[in-house]
């Protein structure tokens, strides 16, 4: 059966690349859970991973670099039955659109937000992202990075997201139950995806993620916020995938009572008479 | 008859209410009034004040001169005896200073009586009335609009005992009240809303705050989001994520705020997403004079943005403008898929002003959104070549099988990124085949005074009202001066100014900016040049007499 978000573009993605295995997984993902095309749109910002949206057949805001979020909110406010993914690298997601990322959290709107994070600027050859480790050297960073890395999990957690997840672009059928979860959660779910850069990052190979990664056990109780933490910082010898921590919490949109109990704002009629009331403030 | 009355003291003295009932005392009362606001970029302390002007004529600016200064402190006596014509009065609190003349009355003790010493402004809002002659009833329904049921008892009390407090001075009848009082920031939103605008974000910012006040206020009523955003930069991308999606999608900053907005502008350009967005100018550079006034921003909103792409700016030139073109943006936004960039300052923003309702019928909403017929048997392409360089745009999630790509990167057809010269080439072509639209659409100024003038004035925006003041006295003394005042901007329009230059001796250029923005565009579209250049950077508005002085020298 051919998959109807295939599209037949060839890819500006490296042979290799974990970016292909992310697409395959979303794919599939999208597939399993019944949508169509025209009822999902992709905001991406600027990077090899934001090339997403012209590699899959979805609705596509492919807007600036850094900039993935803000659109995506906007969209999702003004048609609620949208299904809104937001797919970006690490140094779009972390880095220039930070603040983007900090306060999309604390909103909590119904968007799945997969972030290729392969702990390294790969556009632009080779320099070091803000998950890029203390000490590794770049091709800017000549004498290693001399700046701690964030760690996306915990800034979220601390944050108070409600789904908060890491995937592995080498294990597709686990990333398709995230990406999935993720999907049909009702609120912000970040899922952050360790991804091999087979050009730029040379410590955080394929082997080395493949030989870290595990599986949180399945008696992992994914609603204990301190268990959460503590899962969250595990980054080093090992590194645990899977859901971390999911809750459910009122979505942004559902505070908006238009929103949650009326149509679409898209949908709303427009009548220019219906604010003639408002003339009475002034009287 | 000409009136005004200026209230001073310290922010946080509740000066704002009490010139704004008495604003709306004035107009219930049937007379014209224009106010302007002068604050400090501060929560308390320091110096404010709010001038009234009020008429039976049609009031376009504030006047130098007044007739009252309402004094809640000693420092707005010594700040503005200056202004006080010479058969006018203070009006202060008997435990305020200065000289013998002012008429000190017992406004403190009398609110202390009262149970609440926060209603002494209004004791002296009721001597206010009473010095011009007008009646108490008119005062005492404004009373409960502006400060509610809760508290009008008590205010009512202190504008009765303040109105037994001195004589009258005037006699003044009351009027038909045929309008409403509003301003700038005001009928931009009001505008936006009656033009459809179901989503406003913006960062709070002086002075274009207030239109994200209103909008929120509105908001449930009117369901419209309105979302405080974490900065700027998000504001305009969530502007044009909505739009995308399809509602109608505004932002609005002022020069700081849209400066953090100009990378989504090109944005904007790019991906052809309609918006409209409004610059409420303050002076500049970086933060500048955050409560002041100033047209420092003309040159930044034409060529903000990196790359070329077509937009267009209309500058708002009084609140009624100011409705009527901004849902006019609207319609030009999505009619050519372009940003269009509304122009305001604080003057015009704060600046409450007598007005005929507004005509909502006037207002007419024109989407351009294609649906299914328009694209039958196609595979959809957002950016499809075209004649006009406009494509049909359908909105996601709308057309089962049918999806939306807009991409910042040069793209092809449908959407996906290219490296192909040709297809640049022709993008970029059918993008700027748009600004040829749109200079179709472009209004011309608004002529005032005499046609063919012998002195041709050239301003924009919101310097209009004290433009028109002065040229009207100057030509009731026998000068000839017309006016062209300009609200579309870019694209510019050339027709009428390129007429009525022809016959005139001197051209000259009012503008609130130090280097006459307006005056240079007019030398690179119109290829005229101004003889003079009245130009104020003070960061305090015009008045109608400034202008007409200062014209005066130059003629």
């Amino acid at each position: 059966m051919t998959c109807q978000f295939e599209l037949s573009n060839e890819t500006a993605w490296c042979p290799g690349c974990g970016n292909h295995m992310i697409r395959t997984a979303l794919k599939q993902a999208l597939e399993e859970l019944g949508l169509e095309p025209h009822e999902v749109v992709i905001c991406s910002g600027i990077g090899q991973a934001a090339k997403m949206p012209h590699y899959i057949k979805v609705n596509g805001f492919n807007g600036l670099h850094g900039r993935a979020l803000p659109p995506a909110v906007g969209i999702k406010l003004a048609n609620k039955n949208l299904k809104v993914i937001v797919e970006s690298g690490d140094g779009d997601t972390y880095g220039e659109g930070g603040n983007h990322f900090i306060h999309t959290i604390r909103r909590n709107i119904d968007i799945a937000h997969f972030v290729h994070d392969n702990q390294v600027y790969g556009l632009t050859k080779g320099q070091a992202s803000p998950t890029t480790a203390m000490g590794q050297k770049t091709t800017l960073q000549l004498d290693g990075v001399k700046v701690s890395p964030l760690n996306p999990l915990v800034l979220a957690l601390s944050l108070g997201a409600g789904f908060v997840a890491r995937g592995f672009a080498g294990d597709i059928p686990h990333l398709v139950e995230l990406m999935k979860s993720a999907i049909t959660y009702r609120g912000y779910a970040l899922v952050d995806i360790l991804q091999p850069c087979v050009v730029w990052n040379r410590v955080n190979t394929f082997a080395w993620y493949k030989n870290r990664v595990y599986h949180l056990p399945e008696d992992y109780d994914y609603t204990d916020k301190e268990q959460a933490f503590k899962k969250a910082m595990e980054f080093g010898d090992r590194i645990p995938i899977g859901i971390i921590y999911k809750v459910e919490k009122e979505t942004y949109e559902d505070q908006f009572d238009f929103i949650k109990n009326g149509p679409p704002l898209v949908d709303l009629e427009l009548n220019p008479k219906d604010a003639e009331k408002l003339m009475e403030n002034f009287m | 008859m000409d009136y005004s009355v200026l209230v001073g003291g310290e922010a946080g003295q509740g000066m704002d209410t009490s010139a704004h009932l008495l604003a709306l005392i004035l107009k219930r009362s049937g007379f014209h009034v224009f106010t302007r606001s002068d604050y400090m970029s501060r929560i308390r302390g320091g110096h404010n004040f709010i001038q009234i002007r009020f008429s039976e004529k049609p009031l376009y600016t504030f006047s130098e001169k007044v007739d009252v200064i309402f004094a809640l402190n000693e420092e707005t006596i010594k700040l503005h005896a200056g202004r006080l014509k010479p058969n006018g009065v203070v009006i202060a609190d008997e435990k305020t200073g200065g000289d013998e003349g002012i008429l000190h009355l017992p406004l403190a003790r009398t609110a202390k009586e009262l149970g609440n010493s926060r209603v002494a402004n209004t004791a002296g809002l009721g001597a206010i009335l009473k010095y011009f002659g007008l009646p108490l009833e008119i005062a005492e329904n404004a009373v409960i609009k502006i400060l509610g049921k809760e508290l009008s008892d008590v205010n009512i009390k202190a504008l009765r005992a303040g109105y037994e407090m001195i004589e009258p001075k005037y006699n003044l009848k009351v009027r038909e009240d045929e309008h409403v009082l509003i301003n700038g920031n005001q009928a931009v939103g009001l505008g936006a809303i009656a033009a459809g605008c179901k989503f406003y974000c913006g960062y709070p910012m002086t002075p274009s705050t207030g239109i994200l006040t209103f909008m929120a206020s509105h908001a449930n009523e009117m369901k419209i989001v309105v979302d405080q955003v974490e900065d700027e930069v998000a504001a305009l991308n969530m502007a044009l994520g909505a739009s995308y999606a399809g509602v109608r999608a505004m932002t609005g900053s002022s020069g700081g705020g849209f400066a953090l907005m100009v990378e989504a502008l090109s944005l904007a350009g790019m991906i052809e997403v309609p918006v409209v967005l409004i610059n409420v100018q303050r002076p500049g550079p970086a933060t500048g004079f955050p409560t002041r006034t100033e047209q420092g921003d003309l040159r930044f909103m034409i060529h903000a943005g990196h790359g070329e792409f077509p937009r267009m700016v209309i500058a708002l030139r009084d609140p009624e403008d100011a409705f009527y073109q901004t849902a006019r943006a609207f319609n030009i936004a999505e009619k050519y898929q372009v940003p269009v960039l509304l122009m305001s300052d604080q003057h015009l923003a704060d600046s409450m002003t007598t007005k005929k309702p507004f005509d909502f019928g006037r207002i007419k909403i024109e989407r351009h959104i294609a649906g299914e017929e328009d694209i039958a048997g196609e595979s959809y392409r957002r950016y499809k070549f075209t004649e006009s360089g406009v494509s049909p745009r359908i909105l996601p999630g709308k057309i089962p099988g049918q999806v939306v790509l807009v991409d910042s990167d040069e793209h092809d057809e449908e959407g996906h990124i290219t490296e192909s010269d040709e297809i640049r080439r022709k993008m970029v072509n059918k993008r700027l085949r748009k600004f040829e639209l749109l200079k179709k659409e472009v209004e011309e100024p608004w002529l005032i005074g005499r046609e063919k003038p012998e002195n041709l004035v050239i301003c924009w925006g919101s310097t209009y009202g004290a433009v028109r003041e002065a040229v009207e006295r100057l030509n009731e003394e026998g000068a000839s001066v017309g006016a062209l005042v300009f609200g579309d901007i870019w694209p510019f329009p050339t027709k009428k100014l390129l007429e009525e230059a022809r016959f005139a001796k001197k051209i000259i250029d009012v503008e609130q900016n130090a280097t006459g923005q307006l005056e240079s565009l007019i030398r690179e579209q119109a290829l005229l040049q101004a003889t003079h250049k009245i130009l104020k950077y003070d960061g305090r508005p015009f008045s109608g007499e400034e202008v007409y002085l200062r014209l005066k020298e130059v003629l």
